[in-house]
């Protein structure tokens, strides 16, 4: 038996909580209906609050908290300008684009992932094949993010909960002085991040994407009030508000980061607007626009979402302001957060309550991820190469089941290799990146009938060569990047630039010399003259094959 | 389900305003005025930052327009018409073989 320390009842909360989130997805199961559409789809019955707390759920990741505190610690108040604003008007801008129109070809059509419906757009089994490969190695770094986002924050949330157990080396402070490891006593990295892979595996294996969609909303819910609890705590553990201000501006380290001048470039700045298009072809959001009801679902998503990153983003941005006065230069990013929650919110309830507001916001990213994951590899992978008869439905989940669990070990080691070089802000810059320059291949599969399989091809190659090798170039042949160091530019512009252009300018060039889909397709995919609103009919009927709201 | 579709507001003028605001929007996320401000407003919120949490606002408030006035209902009529039978598509509603996942 141990002592029940402020350390170790912050453990049991957060136990607690991760405990509750596994009722949850057991909850869900007793609704399940016995279909395939409602595994992967939830029926396609997600009404307007469920869509907008799942998909912003989905959508701030560990990123959106641990990431922009420990980005806004190193760059300054510009982050938010760099991601949480361009988001707002980007995101709902993809939404409305792209996200109710795929929806509605979802819906009409059936479609599940997205391989599917480009198969058939471009009458292309090689382009499904071709796609299922780049999609599962971009979603890695996102998963990535998760992972070490997650071991991070429960390291420093819980350090000094077990002195005896998990003690670890002093370390050299900048004076030469050999002093205590503020992270001595912790859960270690490998356990906490392990921990939490287990309980969203637990909770998606056993719901299906209804459990991640009732998790979302929860978590959701969850960590937008402990955002706003942190917040208000930290800033009066500080003195308040504006004693807070005045450190920052004080501090010799602090007050450059109240403005971007010398930490960030112009061209750098106005690039960054690519960066969100990314929401356009993540496979995790492409499964959760399926599961709106209605196209009218998607209203609250769109209008909200720009003010819920809001919500969210600024507290985050100025706790890490506060941190360049509170905790001084030299603190690893991905720990900002959880070492000012740490020092500075003494009672045990509310830093497990912060604490658990922070994995909620990774781990609602992290189901749908898994969940996404298995229903490509089982639809668009197995099904189609070993026919849909060759399987039975208990065999399909084992297989999507064990391809999730492949992934996640694969990135659990990764992130084991990475945690104390990549930053999580970085990491998933580099992830959105990637799926960015996939952007104008869904932009002209929605509105360009002259794209062609192989311009899509080509687009899809010129995405994968040029991101390898400018990532390879920034993380890997690095060894990663250390605390500090500045994000690569090319000519001052974000990497996304380029691989945005090169996929942009293969899908033009080579869908205008080769031969486009046949009539019967475009008619299938382009029904409507563009801008002219068709008649509504009097009566809707319930689509053939496809399950309509009750 | 039998649904009369609410009457739309969309037209191709209300479209293009849209279009022009969130070009505009666009625009003024560049704030290069406020690039080497450290001027704190309400004595704690940084300017720039202070300007761009006010442009996530007005970012909620042009989908809000978007969303009246340049709504596609036309697509949603569309989607929930019958439509022809799409065997190769994963969505069935043809119960599970076997027991739910559990």
């Amino acid at each position: 038996m141990f002592a029940l320390t402020e350390g170790t009842q912050v453990v049991l909360i957060i136990a607690g909580y991760l405990g509750l989130l596994v009722v949850l997805g057991l909850l869900s199961n007793h609704f399940f209906k016995g279909t395939s559409a409602d595994y992967f789809v939830v029926s396609r019955s997600v009404g307007p609050f469920l869509l907008l707390m799942s998909i912003f759920g989905t959508t701030m990741t560990g990123f959106a908290m641990v990431g922009s505190t420990g980005k806004a610690y190193t760059s300054g108040v510009g982050v938010y300008g760099l991601m949480a604003s361009w988001s707002g008007l980007i995101h709902s801008a993809v939404f409305f684009v792209i996200g109710i129109r795929l929806w509605a070809v979802g819906k009409k059509f059936g479609y599940v992932t997205q391989c599917e419906y480009f198969r058939e757009r471009f009458e292309s089994p090689a382009l499904g094949y071709g796609l299922f490969p780049v999609l599962v190695l971009l979603v890695i770094p996102y998963l990535l993010v998760g992972v070490i986002a997650a071991g991070k924050f429960v390291q420093s949330a819980t350090a000094g909960a077990f002195p005896e157990w998990f003690a670890l080396p002093d370390v050299v402070g900048p004076d030469g002085t050999a002093r205590p490891n503020p992270l001595s006593g912790g859960l270690p990295f490998w356990l906490g991040a392990g921990v939490i892979c287990l309980i969203v595996l637990c909770y998606v294996f056993v719901g299906g994407l209804r459990g991640a969609v009732w998790a979302n909303t929860f978590q959701t819910l969850v960590f937008l009030a402990a955002g706003g609890v942190a917040f208000a705590l930290i800033a009066d553990r500080m003195g308040g508000l504006q004693q807070a201000g005045r450190q920052v501006a004080e501090s010799a380290f602090g007050a450059p980061r109240l403005a971007r001048e010398g930490l960030i470039g112009q061209a750098q700045f106005l690039s960054y607007f690519l960066i969100p298009l990314s929401v356009g072809m993540f496979p995790h959001l492409f499964q959760h626009w399926l599961t709106a009801r209605s196209a009218r679902s998607f209203r609250l998503t769109v209008i909200a979402h720009p003010v819920f990153i809001m919500l969210l983003w600024v507290p985050c941005i100025l706790i890490g302001l506060w941190a360049t006065a509170q905790l001084g230069e030299g603190v690893n990013p991905n720990a900002v957060l959880g070492r000012m929650v740490n020092q500075l919110v003494h009672s045990p309830l509310l830093t497990g309550l912060v604490a658990a507001g922070v994995l909620a916001a990774i781990m609602s990213s992290l189901d749908s991820q898994f969940m996404c994951l298995g229903t490509m590899f089982t639809n668009d992978i197995v099904l189609r190469l070993a026919g849909r008869e060759r399987f039975n439905d208990r065999q399909k989940i084992l297989l999507a089941r064990v391809f999730i669990v492949a992934v996640v070990a694969f990135t659990y080691l990764l992130a084991l290799r990475l945690k104390d070089t990549a930053q999580v802000f970085d990491l998933g810059v580099w992830c959105f990146s990637g799926f960015a320059a996939l952007f104008p291949l869904v932009l002209a599969a929605v509105y360009w009938r002259r794209a062609t399989a192989a311009g899509a091809l080509a687009s899809l190659a010129a995405t994968g060569v040029v991101w390898v090798a400018l990532f390879y170039r920034d993380i890997l042949a690095r060894g990663g990047r250390r605390p500090g160091d500045d994000e690569l530019l090319l000519f001052g512009l974000m990497p996304v630039a380029f691989i945005f252009a090169a996929a942009a300018l293969a899908l033009v060039g080579v869908s205008l010399v080769t031969r486009p889909p046949g009539a019967a397709t475009l008619a299938r995919f382009f029904p409507l003259p563009a801008r002219t609103p068709r008649p509504a009919p009097a009566v809707t009927k319930p689509a053939v094959g496809i399950q309509q709201p009750v | 389900m039998s649904a009369s579709p609410p009457r739309s507001s969309t037209t191709p003028g209300s479209r293009r305003l849209v279009v022009m605001l969130f070009a505009l929007l666009f625009v003024l996320h560049h704030d290069f005025w406020w690039w080497a401000d450290r001027r704190l407003v309400f004595g704690f919120l940084p300017i720039g930052l202070f300007y761009h949490a006010l442009f996530s606002l007005v970012a909620g408030g042009l989908w809000a327009l978007a969303s009246q006035f340049a709504w596609p209902d036309e697509l949603e009529h569309w989607a929930i018409e019958p439509a022809d039978s799409n065997p190769t598509a994963s969505d069935t509603e043809a119960p599970l073989r076997n027991s739910p996942p559990s």
